[in-house]
């Protein structure tokens, strides 16, 4: 039965993902996020759940790399610095193919930085950020609603392309409350089979190994290879975006998460002010929604990029437009939220620079 | 794995390699520990009739791939890391059993907390440390157990209390934490060592299989490349300067430190090979 609550972002990720079947969370705190664990605590705990609170997150993440080796929907979260800490797991997890789920609750950095939250993570959650070539499958979730939602299409992609899923949030998201709605989901009917799991060999087959060492280059070549045949499915695949307003828009501003929130103000904002504008949300930050930017950028005279850093997607924005026409960007940085009113200004001037005339 | 059939015309079979190891030929260098540990192991897990429900964590070290040598499920950690990956599978798969092998960098050094808080936390499996006082795979560097004045390539002039600090006894420090169940030291100097060490591994699987919390095996080894000594020397090096600051012996019995002189020092006589 689906049911609905009031809740913050933290919590209803933690409340998906024991309705999502998550068989074992390992965390450590850190804010903007410690109610998830707070939360599994309890309620995880009573309802089944495997909930460790460690001595560090990079024993965390080594956890989940034993854990979902062994067969197990297992999930860890943190914020940013806690994050960084967990790259060179990652990176193994990443190699041996090993679904699991991660969110970071994006705080600004870098360094310790401040509590309040940021999107500075981009680069490290979609290029990287451990060693090595490998991807992350990176969803934005964009509400409560979405923080949840994303728990179970996030352990429902990894174990589809046995890979691990990033939910990219921040702070704000996180601590936000709103109405979130959960839907029936019956994990049963979710989980595949995983005869790879080290679950204890029987006599009909040989030992099951999970490793990221392949010693020989021509073995590990046939590896990366094998990985990026799977990124290009994912690619081909999973892209998931939204638009708003698009359709005869002057300049289409690109945002996602909470930033995007922001920029459907400026929409209407900037209907206000006689602006045509509109906002295309990547809800996959990887695989990256290029192809819907290279066919906007035959409709329109420009791109608005609006972040809460320094300006990292915007360099996968341009990648996408491709030189067809301007991106223009507007950030702010250490955990400062743009307001809606200083997003349109900035927009404003954008659009002077590229001569869109305001229709007063 | 194909069988190789041996004539025994109306011979006894003495010693079978046990279906727990494969065929495939082990790469360590000539008298090195690891290749007896690896056999001693899995002669116990063939003989428990454990290979089915057994998983075990292969460290980074020159034990590395482990896992092509020993025929069961396994996972290979990233270095320091193997007793979290195995709190991990145990967590989740409680009813079987598990283990994690691992070298003294990998578990004195860049493990060292996920070893203590393992430990700590009393996870009901079994750590076995490979002590060679050197790392090994890298090429011989200064391990955190390397002896006081051990000449190694980041040592070469020996190592000095005043710039790298003391050797470190971490077996003794896992076994004041009360989530520690049985913690002894063996070595693999010679056959009598290698009998008890068996014993030692029998008896903490079976502490597994009563769920008495984590035992670890500190088994005082060799590195003879990276001693720079042949296989006969490195086992006398062993005997004359591991022995006495790493002594043999049980430290901890069914959750008790254990007072005096430890009890299963090996004999005397057959030390000296
Ligand atoms: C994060 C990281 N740092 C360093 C290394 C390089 N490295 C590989 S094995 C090793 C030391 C292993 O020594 P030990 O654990 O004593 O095992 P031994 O080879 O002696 O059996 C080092 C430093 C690595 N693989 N990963
Ligand atoms: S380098 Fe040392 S520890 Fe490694 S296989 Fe050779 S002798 Fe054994
Ligand atoms: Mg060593």
């Amino acid at each position: 039965m689906s049911e609905i609550r009031l809740m913050k972002g933290n919590e209803a990720t933690a409340e998906a993902s024991i309705r999502a079947g998550c068989d074992a969370y390992f965390g450590y705190p850190i804010t903007p996020q410690s109610e998830i664990i707070e939360y599994l605590s309890d309620q995880g705990r009573k309802r089944g759940m495997i909930v460790m609170q460690v001595e560090s997150e990079v024993a965390a993440i080594n956890m989940i790399y034993g854990a979902a080796g062994a067969g197990a929907r297992a999930m860890t979260t943190s914020s940013s610095p806690g994050i960084s800490l967990m790259q060179e797991g990652i990176s193994y997890i990443a190699c041996a193919e090993l679904p699991c789920l991660l969110m970071n609750v994006n705080r600004g950095g870098p360094g310790l930085g401040t509590i309040q939250p940021s999107q500075g993570d981009y680069f490290q959650s979609v290029k990287g950020g451990g060693h090595g070539d490998y991807h992350l499958i990176v969803l934005a979730p964009a509400s409560v609603q979405e923080m949840a939602d994303f728990v179970y299409l996030g352990f429902d992609l990894a174990d589809k392309y046995r890979n691990p899923v990033l939910l990219l949030t921040d702070g704000a998201l996180g601590q936000m409350m709103e109405k979130v709605i959960f839907p029936d989901y019956d994990p049963k009917a979710h989980k595949l089979p995983k005869p790879w799991a080290t679950v204890g060999k029987n006599s009909n087959r040989p030992p099951n190994v999970i490793t990221s060492l392949h010693l020989h280059s021509d073995e590990m070549e046939k590896i990366n290879l094998r990985l990026q045949e799977k990124y290009r499915k994912i690619e081909a695949n999973e892209v998931r975006y939204e638009l708003m307003n698009t359709e005869g828009a002057d300049v289409v501003m690109i945002a996602y998460g909470l930033t995007a929130r922001i920029c459907q103000r400026v929409i209407e904002l900037g209907m206000q002010s006689g602006l045509n504008v509109g906002l295309m949300r990547p809800i996959t930050l990887y695989p990256y929604p290029y192809e819907i930017l290279a066919k906007l950028s035959e409709q329109v005279n420009g791109f608005f990029v609006v972040e809460m850093n320094a300006g990292q997607m915007v360099e996968d924005v341009r990648l996408g437009v491709n030189g067809k026409v301007p991106v223009g960007f507007y950030g702010r940085m250490g955990g400062v939220i743009p307001t809606a009113e200083e997003i349109l200004h900035s927009l404003q001037l954008f659009m002077k620079s590229i001569a869109v005339k305001e229709k007063v | 794995m194909s069988e190789i059939q041996v004539p025994t015309n109306g011979m006894e079979v003495v010693w079978e390699k046990p279906k727990t190891l494969t065929d495939t030929r082990m790469h360590y260098c000539p008298g090195c520990g690891h290749g007896v540990v690896h056999k001693v192991l899995m002669e116990v897990i063939a003989d428990l009739g454990i290979q089915d429900k057994t998983i075990g964590v292969a460290p980074v070290g020159c034990s590395v791939i482990s896992y092509n040598y020993m025929n069961i499920d396994m996972q290979e950690a990233a270095h320091g890391r193997a007793t979290a990956v195995a709190t991990g599978i145990k967590r989740v798969l409680p009813d079987k059993l598990v283990f994690t092998y691992q070298g003294d960098g990998d578990l004195a050094a860049i493990g060292t907390a996920e070893t203590i808080h393992a430990c700590n936390r009393g996870e009901n499996f079994l750590i076995i440390f490979i002590n060679n006082a050197i790392y090994g795979m890298t090429g011989g560097q200064m391990a955190p157990t390397s002896l006081l004045g051990m000449v190694t390539s980041t040592t070469p002039e020996g190592r000095q209390v005043e710039t790298q600090g003391f050797p470190i006894k971490i077996t003794e420090m896992v076994a004041t934490l009360p989530g520690t169940y049985y913690i002894t030291r063996q070595s693999v100097h010679n056959p009598t060592a290698v009998r008890y060490l068996k014993k030692a591994v029998e008896k903490a699987f079976k502490h597994q299989l009563d769920k008495k919390g984590t035992c670890l095996i500190e088994v005082v080894s060799n590195c003879p490349s990276g001693w720079k000594m042949n296989p006969v020397e490195a086992n006398k090096w062993l005997e004359q300067n591991m022995f006495p600051m790493y002594s043999p012996g049980d430290i901890k019995i069914e959750g008790k430190l254990v007072e005096k002189k430890p009890t299963t020092t090996p004999d005397k006589k057959e030390t000296k090979l």
